[in-house]
């Protein structure tokens, strides 16, 4: 029982920074119907960005924490802006192939371009402690514990899911972005700038990889190379499509499905590991294939 | 304009195969072949593929130094080629086809992992080029044909160090492993450790892997279950990468026994990474730069004046490695690839970690050193003959 428990904690954590990355596919993929492989990047990018950030941000404001992941929330979104307005906008009303074959060469530009010595090299990085990790034993005789960087990683993206619910839902420009992931043309007969909305997606969902890539450095205390988005990223990915790709409390769902069964899955046989995990996502896709909270569009002819 | 263009570049073409020729006239006296190397220079291992190019280079210069070999009558010297394999097999496997057919290269030192030197051996098998490696400690690296060979100890005897190590002077009777299964080094590595540590009357109460340690950096699942089976002693084969998260992931969530590994912890970024969840810890390696012999001390020293660093176990290797193979080549006096493999099989050469002399499956047979992290320094403990 203790032990089931622990697991289900474990998979929360993970969860949390899947569901971080996750939110930007889905939300990209809402609006533009395009599969932003360039996310899990801009993911890496956001860790890096703690890692050169911290040390002056905890000499500018005394903290690092809250500083550093808004400064790279802010770097990682004007990347974000800066790629729709380079790669994808030049390319919106050609074949969506097109694009999505873009965003495979954006994704590889910056893997490598990052790797290069005089960018972020390409060897282990150790991550700045920003916070000092401590265990807290939960009372019972279950021997739980929960440490405070797990707290730190649900209560961060819990609290930007929150704004970016109350984002989507409440404000004006959400308003204009759920409608012109409903209907494009109408949105835009109706007045709706098309390009303000889709560059306002391309600000937000990379800001939220930006914070994701914050705490998974908190969180593992180290950079291993500027691939590192490529796994995470992937995960993420199949959370969004688990959860109904286009649909954002979809890939929040997605997520911690996706962690807490790829924890569960590795307790049972951590030989098998993640192959049982993707197992179970395939016989979810197999029953909804639209995903869990996706909406099945038939094809109109 | 074009033609302008077309005739410049002729000419400027003329130009270049005339240097070219000037170049390739080579006084009869004297000769360079090429010497290659598959070392990991990007990638999670990259200090290691540094190492092992650093310490090959400073074996090539020597050599040269001291007036190379006699081919048939003419001095030879050896030009090195190092190619990186960023840690995979597939382009360790190119990194050989290059350098055998374009250098035309009479021997490889490499690759650093085992299962880069697996994909690379079979290559240099066919084509007949003798191959060293300094670092790959799976057993099946050798065994792909008697053009492979090895400068350090393999897995089983590393594992069954550390076992003994453990059941003799930690004085535990439990453990766990804990290992990367997408690879030949850490299993092979696990498979040994526990099958000492049960011959000696120990119990592997937990034997938990994990899927490619440069894609997996969350290891509480697994801790969570080798925590609930209470080992005594934690063995982690893996890299330092791996090592350093998993010791780190293990004492935040309470886990604080002893743990254990083996070569693939050498490296500075253990501590690095690690820091205070590293300390205490102990690990089989190939040569301690702290060996009191003063021809090690001696290594040493040109080592750290050369690249401003202390050499690791895999810069020492890659050394004897590159050593190794020139004293064969200076004996054999050929440069043909079966001259120079008979004249390693049959050599005994004294080098930075131990004395080399190769059995029946060109796998040397020579000693262990046991080192531990304190204060975060790696510290000499104790030298383990086979």
């Amino acid at each position: 029982m203790g032990q089931f428990l622990q697991q289900l904690i474990n998979g929360i954590q993970i969860g949390s920074i899947y569901a971080l990355i996750a939110l930007g596919y889905t939300m990209v993929y809402g609006i533009v119907r395009l599969i932003n492989f360039a996310h899990a990047d801009i993911f890496m990018v956001g860790a890096y960005m703690g890692f050169f950030l911290a040390p002056v941000m905890a000499k500018i404001f005394g903290g690092a924490f809250i500083p550093t992941i808004i400064a790279a929330m802010l770097i990682t979104g004007l990347l974000g802006f800066v790629m729709e307005k380079l790669a994808y906008r030049p390319l919106r009303y050609k074949s969506r192939l097109s694009a999505l074959i873009t965003a495979l060469g954006v994704s590889i530009f910056l893997e490598n371009f990052c790797a290069m010595p005089f960018v972020f090299g390409p060897t282990f990085r150790k991550f700045p402690d920003l916070i000092v990790a401590k265990n807290i034993p939960i009372p019972g005789n279950l021997g739980l514990s929960i440490s405070n960087v797990l707290l730190l990683d649900v209560g961060v993206s819990v609290f930007l899911m929150i704004l970016l619910f109350w984002f989507v839902n409440k404000t004006l420009i959400g308003k204009q972005m759920r409608a012109v992931a409903f209907d494009k043309p109408t949105a835009s007969l109706m007045g709706i700038n098309i390009d303000v909305v889709i560059s306002t997606a391309f600000i937000v969902g990379p800001a939220l990889a930006g914070a994701g890539g914050i705490l998974y450095g908190t969180t593992y205390g180290m950079l291993a190379s500027p691939f590192l988005g490529i796994w995470p990223g992937l995960k993420a990915f199949i959370a969004a499509v688990l959860g109904g790709i286009g649909n954002i409390p979809g890939a929040v769902l997605g997520a911690y499905i996706m962690g807490i069964s790829e924890a569960f899955a590795t307790s049972v046989n951590s030989n098998l590991g993640y192959g049982i995990a993707f197992a179970i996502l395939i016989g979810i896709l197999l029953i909804r294939p639209s995903g869990l909270l996706g909406k099945f569009v038939p094809e109109k002819v | 304009m074009r033609r302008l263009l077309a005739i410049i570049l002729v000419c400027a073409l003329i130009a270049g195969v005339g240097v070219g020729c000037k170049k390739a006239e080579v006084k009869p006296t004297d000769q360079v072949v090429n010497l290659g190397a598959i070392s990991c220079m990007t990638g999670g291992s990259a200090t290691f593929g540094t190492s092992n190019k650093n310490g090959a280079t400073m074996a090539v210069e020597e050599f040269n130094a001291a007036g190379g070999a006699m081919v048939g009558g003419v001095k030879t010297t050896v030009n090195f080629i190092n190619e990186d394999d960023a840690g995979s097999p597939e382009v360790g496997a190119s990194a050989a086809h290059k350098l055998i057919d374009n250098d035309k290269v009479i021997g490889i030192i490499g690759a650093v992992m085992s299962k880069v030197s697996l994909a690379v051996a079979p290559i240099a098998q066919a084509a007949g080029v003798p191959e060293i490696s300094g670092t790959s400690t799976n057993e099946k690296v050798t065994l792909v044909g008697d053009y492979i060979f090895r400068a350090c100890f393999i897995d089983s005897f590393q594992g069954t160090v550390m076992a003994n190590y453990a059941y003799n002077t930690l004085k535990v009777k439990t453990a766990a492993c804990l290992f990367d299964n997408g690879n030949d080094y850490p299993k092979g590595l696990a498979e040994s450790f526990k099958a000492g540590f049960e011959k000696l009357g120990g119990k592997v109460v937990a034997y938990e892997a994990f899927t490619d340690e440069d894609k997996t950096v969350d290891f509480k699942a697994q801790l969570t279950k080798i925590k609930a089976a209470k080992p005594e002693f934690l063995y982690l084969s893996g890299y330092y990468g791996s090592t350093a998260l998993i010791l780190k992931q293990a004492r935040g969530m309470g886990l604080n026994i002893p743990a254990g590994g083996g070569d693939g912890w050498d490296s500075p970024d253990l501590v690095k990474i690690g820091g205070a969840a590293v300390e205490g810890s102990v690990f089989s390696n190939h040569f301690s730069k702290d060996d009191p012999s003063p021809k090690v001390q001696a290594f040493v020293t040109a080592y750290t004046t050369k690249y401003g660093a202390a050499p690791d176990a895999f810069a020492a290797l890659a050394y004897d490695a590159a050593g190794l193979f020139l004293d064969a080549f200076k004996t054999a006096g050929s440069i043909k690839g079966s001259d120079i493999r008979d004249a390693m099989k049959n050599t005994t050469f004294s080098g930075m970690a131990g004395a080399y002399k190769f059995d029946e499956n060109r796998d040397p047979i020579k000693s262990a050193v046991i080192l531990q992290i304190k204060n975060g320094q790696q510290k000499y403990l104790t030298t383990v003959n086979p």
